[in-house]
């Protein structure tokens, strides 16, 4: 495994939510970044951002780590949840929050 | 770099035979596309697997020449 999918790895598997996006929790650089914290945000649930921004190694390496394309990127307990349509798809559905609590992440919502 | 909607549709089909595509184009600057792509090959495939296959019919497009392709995927109904 390269240096940039070990860090990932272990990233992803030693916080509970992690949302690999453009900019961070304060300030997202792009649309579908922005709409993955209001969903998070909304839940209240405690998550890590990750601005995969800061290195192209980074921005590439997440990319190839689940063969997603795209940015934003939520995984929870290790396990890549969805971009921004399928977190939205979820949250409006009652999903995200359900499978948050199946898996005994706390919410505040 | 951008790419129009009849292209988006066409490597769709070709890659899922059958499929049922419909796009909308979200900002009309050839970057922001919104599909629903219904195909009997998702048939018992995560949400996430249904949009990797849409993504491959784009053949490394997506999230380069494509900015953003907001994705529905469905079966069809029985």
């Amino acid at each position: 495994m390269s240096d940039i999918n070990t860090w990932i790895d272990d990233v992803v598997k030693s916080n509970d939510v992690v949302l690999f996006m453009k900019g961070n929790a304060q300030m997202p650089m792009c649309g579908f970044s922005g709409r993955a914290i209001q969903i998070l945000s909304h839940l209240g649930v405690p998550f890590k951002d990750v601005n995969v921004l800061e290195s192209e190694e980074l921005r590439q390496g997440i990319k190839a780590y689940t063969n997603w394309p795209t940015i934003p990127q939520l995984y929870i307990k290790g396990e890549f949840v969805g971009g921004s349509d399928i977190m939205m798809e979820m949250f409006q559905s009652g999903e995200l929050k359900a499978m948050l609590d199946e898996k005994g992440v706390p919410v505040q919502a | 770099m951008a790419m129009n909607a009849a292209d988006i549709e066409r490597m769709i089909k070709e890659s899922l035979p059958g499929a049922k595509v419909e796009i909308r184009d979200l900002a009309g600057d050839g970057n922001h596309y919104a599909a629903n792509v219904v195909s009997a090959a998702f048939r018992g495939k995560t949400r996430i697997q249904q949009h990797q296959m849409v993504y491959a019919a784009l053949k490394g497009r997506m999230g380069g020449e494509l900015h953003a392709l907001a994705l529905q995927t469905g079966v069809p109904e029985e």
